[in-house]
């Protein structure tokens, strides 16, 4: 599985795209679908939320089993993709492009703390062994 | 080191992703869980089931061993090759494993037991022999591998696949099996849809497996086969019933004879606690997943989910609950969930049969 290199990743295996209107994107990544199998059910955070980086904020499950999602970084919640709650098998078709939830950053050089693609390579690969 | 059955590389082949079931190496699913799950309701399936364990319990004694050893009577066994699904419970009225029973002829029986409980059922078995009836004999046929084939077009694809197999198995009723050469072939299974169970020697598992994957069977992992069963509203062991839980509080009631003046093992105590919980289908009406242990509140008393999760033929989350026994179907009960109270309704299941909706909201 390719990890985009223009993305940021966490440990925790979510992944982070900076959009052009300077809020940030959070969705799940490839390698964490998965592990997860067929999505069924999305449960995002209220936009107006305010996150701390780290903190449990949305919630995805599989046919398998109900995962945590945690905040990239600390923002408040500017948008839920409706879309992937409708149908959560996007995650699974499309994972860099299904985006749970938009982040306005309290604080946008954040960004730059989370993990780069080869260091998430890294990790999965390190998890993997 | 995991336990293989005779399929395992060609489960890799197959892209399978792999997982520890029990101490066994199975497949998970092979792509897509649901993907898995719809062939098996609209199509045919196949799954790999050599990791349970098929015992032959053969002697003049063995007919009165298994009425005292099993809750249900095999007395109930009149035609050959007609099968019984079974609780076998320990003396304080616990389930200690669930399992089918065939009675092959005269003082022949065969019994197909979990994986999990392979090793206690087995020494259960020996020692209730050498007790009792010291002359039988009871043998553990790891020499065979086991494969479910299930679905609408499951027979059909099994009799292209085994030639000369449709003679023998075509008049089975469901519930019973036949021999057929070195197969034994019984119109079984744990998904609600029709089809066989087929028990063959290890060494002939891989191409059967084969041949029926050039039919268009698609093969299905554990995951499936847990959505399946449980639309199908089959309990699984472990899960739904335990050796702390009585059949009666299991949903499985049906499968004890108390009625025919027969003594058996757990008899007594089920006699002495009557059921105060019952075993009961959930549909949920919120948005979200039901799982196991997660509790549920109702007017009644709280109950808890013993099996819970995405139904694909009904697009919804389903569950098997243990609640009071006065809850009653169509009644709306609340299931902790995380942070919040969902609702949820009682219905009577199966869920699913012959890949159609069938329950019941009272």
């Amino acid at each position: 599985m390719s990890i985009p290199n223009d993305l940021r990743y966490t440990k925790t295996h979510e992944w982070v795209r900076l959009e052009k209107d300077g809020l940030v994107s959070v969705g799940i990544t490839a390698h964490a679908q998965d592990l997860l199998g067929d999505m069924v059910f999305v449960e995002n955070p209220a936009v107006g939320r305010k996150l701390a980086a780290g903190e449990e904020c949305a919630v995805v499950e599989s046919v398998k089993a109900a995962s945590d999602v945690y905040a990239p970084l600390t923002g408040e919640v500017a948008a839920a993709n409706t879309e992937v709650e409708e149908a959560p098998e996007k995650i699974n078709q499309d994972p860099y492009g299904a985006w749970l939830f938009r982040v306005k950053p309290d604080n946008a050089g954040d960004l730059d703390a989370l993990l780069d693609a080869a260091a998430y390579q890294a990790l999965v690969d390190s998890e993997e062994h | 080191m995991l336990k293989r059955t005779p399929l395992n590389q060609a489960h890799r082949e197959m892209g399978a992703k792999m997982v520890d079931f029990g101490g066994w190496d199975m497949p998970l699913h092979y792509g897509s869980q649901i993907e898995e799950h719809h062939r098996v309701r609209r199509a045919a399936g196949m799954f790999d089931v050599s990791h349970m364990l098929v015992v032959d319990i053969t002697g003049e004694g063995a007919r009165g061993f298994l009425r005292h050893l099993l809750a249900n009577d095999v007395d109930k066994l009149k035609e050959p090759g007609k099968a019984l699904y079974s609780c076998m419970l320990n003396p304080r009225g616990g389930v200690m494993d669930d399992l089918i029973v065939y009675r092959r002829g005269e003082g022949r029986y065969r019994l197909v037991v979990n994986a999990a409980t392979a090793e206690k059922d087995l020494a259960w078995l020996y020692r209730q022999r050498d007790d009792r009836v010291p002359e039988l004999d009871i043998s553990p046929r790891r020499d065979l591998a086991m494969i479910a084939v299930q679905g609408p077009r499951a027979r059909d694809r099994v009799w292209q696949a085994i030639p000369g197999s449709r003679a023998a198995s075509e008049p089975l009723k469901p519930f019973q099996g036949t021999e057929h050469g070195q197969y034994f072939m019984a119109r079984t299974g744990y998904t609600g849809e029709d089809g066989f169970e087929i028990m063959l020697p290890a060494d002939h598992a891989v191409a059967l497996w084969r041949g029926l994957a050039a039919l268009g069977v698609a093969p299905v992992g554990l995951g499936a086969r847990d959505t399946l069963r449980l639309e199908a509203g089959m309990n699984l062991y472990g899960q739904d019933m335990d050796e702390d839980t009585s059949p009666l509080e299991s949903g499985l009631a049906w499968t004890v004879a108390l009625g025919d003046g027969r003594d058996f093992v757990g008899k007594a105590a089920l006699q002495a606690a009557p059921a105060v919980r019952r075993l009961a289908g959930l549909i949920l009406l919120d948005k979200g997943v039901l799982r196991s242990h997660q509790k549920v509140v109702t007017p009644e008393g709280q109950g808890e989910i013993t099996s819970g999760g995405f139904s694909p033929t009904l697009e919804r989350s389903i569950a098997l609950a243990r609640l009071p026994a006065a809850t009653v179907p169509g009644q709306v009960v609340q299931v902790q969930v995380r942070d919040k109270l969902l609702k949820a309704r009682i219905v009577k299941y199966p869920f699913v049969r012959n890949g159609a909706p069938c329950y019941d909201e009272g």
